[in-house]
């Protein structure tokens, strides 16, 4: 463990121009994941600077009926917004299937954005990975990965400096990923609005950067934009245990139904890739078809299609294929 | 003295010691402040896992203000003749991964642990190998398996015995790496007193640690003095010495003040011992109306290049069910792992799984009930040592428990039964464990007017047993408990047993009984009066073959799209002898239970084949449990006293409520999907080979 500053600003903005000037520093904000990072000597920040009371707490209605969520607003109480419940069930549900109570109470929504990979190959200084220690090699693809990527991972053996197989761990995002937000960000030049699409990345030939957030970038508030029929919506989490743990894989997903007719859908996927993988394949092959069972499996699978597991985490092939149709098929059984 | 007036032994009482710890007011280890200038250690662990040190470069770390001391195996004190596991900053070969190679001794655990960082470690490192598996050419029979009983027991010709069944089954079961996971991690306060090495610890009691200590540091009993009043669970991860009470002893010494060692989560993965995988081969026969007529159980297991440690795996096969021909087998490999350990039933734990799973796969080919076919095979004498039983009761738990449980409906067919998307079986499992005692001495001092003052080193590790010692000690002296002050956890009171093998109770209870006896005819003298009392193991072992034993009943429900494996409910009926104290020998059933459940569907740590290491060696990777996973459990236990044991009449209860539940669950596991998965744990990967 690294001796660290504290620092506090008075306002976004000089906090963006604190940490923009601290090439080694990091943003604090619940701390929930950066703080046992640091611990373990995985983040080695030599400044932090504490965001927590900066952005806003606040859950806000845009004027399209979305919602803007401040970047400090705790998962707990976002779970538990009446009118994310409301509008957004499959966001609560993703919300409360991650991490525990204390935890919930403690993460913030902008922090949990940016949520490090659990794969223990990061998290112990003593193994390579590409993504703690850039070149250092992969040791997940040869050792422990039953629960990493089976979707957009690059793995050209154990000593590429490219190869990374990390899931990203959030079950938030996951939603967030269906629901196609926003996220506003605050860096020295200003303001900028980044689709969550773009926020995370695939490992590619980079696997240090999880975003392409600059650094001195802060996220200050996450825009859901109104989806009406987002209420026949579902986040399905599989893990290995009741509670309290990652995801082994994860569905987000939202019906919209004519008659018997899928007239729009959308599916996310946790637990199996970099990012919070949008489903667009399967997307694409169902909208205007018929919502059956064989018709979701279909797509399920034709989703999955590109799938390149390793010899442990195949599994979730067959699994993410089984939970993208079964939720489907329950949204399309429920009663808008 | 006067008789028992009132009977505190078999009534709820609280915990005596709950108070306190809810207030955080009962001292654990780490928190003996002792003189308030207290300087903390981090270690440098290894990042190879077989190999030698070629250098250490400790200047960088040296540097940082704060750090008073950097030891390795260039410099670190010499210690005495004790096991090569022990030998911690002796030699610069490395033989598992997370071997501590320097240790920073600082002002602060801050300090320590940025130094840490900054010592720089080359090694001249090997390829390790740490792969179990049953056709590896260098398995070997260890002389004997802990608890000195014998590696192979074989009666009659087994072979010629399963070759001429008319319904036989040829399974292999395999459990994983296990780590004990107490919420408190082993920690040690230490302080040179001259040459008096003062210890304040977390332990499964003091006494079984002084051999190794005095012999490390070449100090007599005398000047070692060891108080371990709470231990915050062990499970026996902390009945040994390990390297971190040496390690703070030399700290110690070397700086010359008070040290502090806590080990971290992530540490104990690799420096506090493990269970061993086990790969077991169960073979049994039986003739069509269910009589066994022969069961062989070969075990392979490993152990450390550092040590050699034989889990004694299929020895509770050796008497659960008659047969005429038997067969029991253990081989270990060497490999480069850190020494293994035991952990709560250590053989019970995975030698009852596998036999209970094959036991459940026979009744499958039979066609018969598993209860029934349990009840068939009841053997009237121990089978293999040929004397009676001081009490079995297996026959009622198994009767009682499907008569709460709900059995008496069950269709025997596999993979039939859903609800929704649920698939749902139930299943069933025997249980036992060994009852034994030990050498214990205790002692009391009566003065008139004042609470008995009853010493002896025992040790509570959340089991209860500052209460049901309490309680005993009370009846014994004919007084209300109030008038009993206890004293444990000290390695200055008389020497007793550690808390291990579901010994704690059938040890230390007649040890305070003997003691208080010498009281009974005696006047107390205005000044008062100390008696002794001691108890050990008489005839009854040779005699009788004494055991608890137990039925566990378990649903299991299978999610037919996700794998995921849930447990609504579990019913164990125990037979366990005198219950003292039936509150916290519910909590002990609970507590057994609940780790046999994560036994089942959850634990697993996993070794690197590449490097060496422990690769989930967090709670947040190597899943324990939780409140969520735990279902409805059902706990009750039979009438029964066992006085030709032991004056209690009480056998050991820590131990009995795991062995046994995680075969409960695979089977209702298969029940549920009709498929068998031999290989803990349950996770939900394994529903898709």
């Amino acid at each position: 463990m690294r001796e660290f500053r504290y620092e506090k600003a008075i306002d976004p903005a000089g906090a963006v121009a604190l940490l923009t000037g601290e090439p080694e520093g990091a943003y604090l904000g619940g701390g929930t994941n950066l703080v046992d990072l640091m611990r373990l000597g995985v983040a080695t920040p030599d400044v932090l600077v504490d965001v927590r009371q900066l952005t806003s707490t606040e859950v806000e209605d845009l004027p399209d009926g979305g919602l803007r969520i401040g970047a400090a607003v705790p998962n707990a109480d976002l779970a538990a917004e009446p009118r994310v419940r409301e509008r957004y069930p499959l966001l609560a549900q993703a919300l409360l299937a991650g991490a525990s109570g204390q935890l919930r109470n403690r993460a913030t929504t902008g922090g949990n954005l940016l949520q490090r990979t659990r794969c223990t190959y990061f998290t112990d200084t003593t193994m390579p990975c590409n993504k703690r220690d850039a070149g250092s090699g992969c040791g997940a693809v040869e050792g422990l990965h039953r629960n990493l990527a089976v979707l957009g991972a690059t793995h050209e053996g154990p000593t590429s400096p490219h190869t990374c197989i990390a899931t990203h761990p959030s079950d938030m995002v996951v939603a967030l990923r269906a629901l196609d937000a926003s996220v506003r960000v605050l860096g020295a030049d200003g303001e900028r609005t980044v689709p969550i699409a773009e926020l995370h990345r695939l490992p590619g030939d980079d696997p240090a950067r999880d975003t392409t957030l600059a650094h001195g970038e802060l996220i200050t508030a996450i825009d859901v934009p109104a989806l009406p029929w987002a209420t026949r919506s579902r986040y399905r989490k599989v893990r290995d245990r009741a509670s309290y743990a990652f995801a082994l894989v994860s569905v987000a997903a939202a019906l919209d139904l004519d008659g018997s007719t899928v007239r729009d859908v959308r599916i996310a996927l946790g637990g199996v890739a970099h990012k919070p993988w949008r489903a667009t394949v399967a997307e694409d092959a169902l909208r205007g078809g018929p919502a059956t069972e064989a018709a979701f499996a279909a797509a399920a699978e034709a989703e999955l299609a590109a799938a390149a597991p390793l010899a442990d985490n195949a599994f979730k092939v067959p699994m993410a294929t089984n939970m993208i149709t079964r939720t489907l098929v329950q949204l399309a059984e429920a009663r808008a | 003295m006067t008789a028992t007036t009132e009977r505190a032994v078999g009534s709820d009482v609280r915990r005596i010691d709950g108070p306190a710890k809810v207030r955080g007011l009962a001292p654990y280890a780490y928190e003996h402040e002792v003189d308030g200038s207290a300087v903390f250690v981090a270690l440098v662990q290894s990042t190879v896992a077989k190999g030698r040190i070629t250098s250490i470069d400790v200047s960088a770390a040296q540097a940082v203000p704060g750090v008073l001391a950097v030891l390795t195996h260039e410099d670190a004190p010499r210690l005495g003749d004790v096991a090569e596991e022990l030998l911690v900053l002796q030699s610069d070969r490395v033989q598992y991964a997370g071997q501590p190679v320097a240790v920073v001794v600082a002002e602060t655990s801050e300090v320590a642990r940025d130094a840490v960082g900054r010592v720089v470690v080359r090694y001249d490192a090997q390829r390790p190998d740490v792969d179990l598996r049953a056709d590896r050419d260098d398995l070997y029979p260890p002389e004997k398996l802990m608890g000195g009983f014998e590696t192979d027991s074989v009666i009659g010709d087994v072979d010629a015995a399963l070759a001429a069944a008319p319904v036989s089954v040829d399974v292999t079961y395999e459990t994983p790496n296990e780590h004990n996971n107490p919420i408190e991690m082993h920690a040690t306060v230490a302080r040179w007193d001259g040459d008096v090495l003062r210890m304040w610890d977390a332990n499964q009691g003091p006494h079984n640690l002084v051999p190794v200590i005095t012999e490390a540091f070449g100090i007599t009993a005398d000047q070692l003095h060891i108080t371990s009043p709470y231990v915050g669970g062990a499970f026996g991860s902390k009945a040994f010495t390990h390297v971190h009470q040496l390690i703070a002893g030399m700290a110690a010494k070397v700086t010359g003040r008070t040290v502090k060692v806590e080990l971290t989560r992530q540490q104990m993965f690799s420096l506090v011992g493990h269970r061993t995988p086990t790969i077991q081969r169960l073979r049994l026969g039986a003739l069509p109306d269910g009589t066994m007529t022969a069961i062989s159980h070969e075990v392979v297991e490993h152990t450390s290049q550092n040590a050699e440690f034989a889990e004694q795996t299929a020895t509770a096969t050796r008497l659960m069910y008659a047969a005429p021909a038997r067969r029991t087998t253990h081989r270990l490999a060497k490999l480069d792992v850190p020494a293994p350990t035991i952990m709560r039933a250590p053989g019970e734990a995975p030698g009852m799984y596998a036999l209970e799973s094959a036991v459940d796969e026979l009744a499958e080919a039979l066609g018969m009930d598993p209860v029934e076919l349990r009840l068939r095979n009841e053997p009237e004498r121990d089978p293999e040592r040929d004397v009676p039983w001081s009490t079995r009761n297996l026959v009622a738990c198994l009767r009682q428990g499907a008569e709460r449980f709900g059995w008496a409906d069950r269709d025997p067919r596999p993979g039939v039964r859903a609800d929704g998307r649920w698939l749902v079986g139930t299943g069933v499992a025997a249980s036992t464990y060994p009852t034994r005692r030990r050498p214990s001495q205790a002692r009391i001092e009566a003065v008139p007017g004042k609470p008995f003052v009853v010493s002896i080193d025992a040790s509570d590790i959340g089991t209860g047993a500052w209460t049901a010692l309490t309680q005993i000690a009370a009846d014994a002296l004919g007084v209300p408990m109030d008038d009993v002050d206890l004293r444990i956890g000290d390695s200055r009171l008389p020497k007793a047993s550690g808390a291990g093998g579901s010994t704690g109770i059938t040890s230390w209870g007649p040890a305070i009984i003997a003691a208080a006896q010498e009281l009974r005819d005696r006047e107390v003298p205005p000044g008062g009066l100390t008696v002794t009392g001691s108890s050990g193991p008489g005839d009854e072992a040779e005699q009788y073959s004494s055991h608890a034993f137990g039925a566990h009943f378990a649903e299991v429900r299978v999610d037919r799209d996700s794998g995921e494996v849930r447990v609504p409910r579990m019913t164990a009926v125990f037979a366990a002898g005198r219950i003292i104290n039936p509150t916290t020998a519910r909590s002990q059933f609970l507590g057994g239970m609940t780790m046999g459940l994560s036994m089942a569907l959850h634990e697993e740590a996993v070794l690197d084949a590449t490097h060496g290491h422990y690769a989930n060696h967090d709670l947040a990777e190597y899943h324990v449990a939780t409140n969520a996973d735990v279902g409805e459990v059902d706990i009750s236990w039979v009438d029964e006293v066992d006085e030709l044991h032991n004056p209690l009449g009480a056998k050991g209860i820590g131990e009995v409520g795991i062995v046994g539940s995680a075969a409960a669950i695979g089977n209702a596991y298969a029940h549920a999907t009709g498929r068998r998965v031999r290989d803990l744990p349950l996770t939900p990967d394994k529903f898709f080979r």
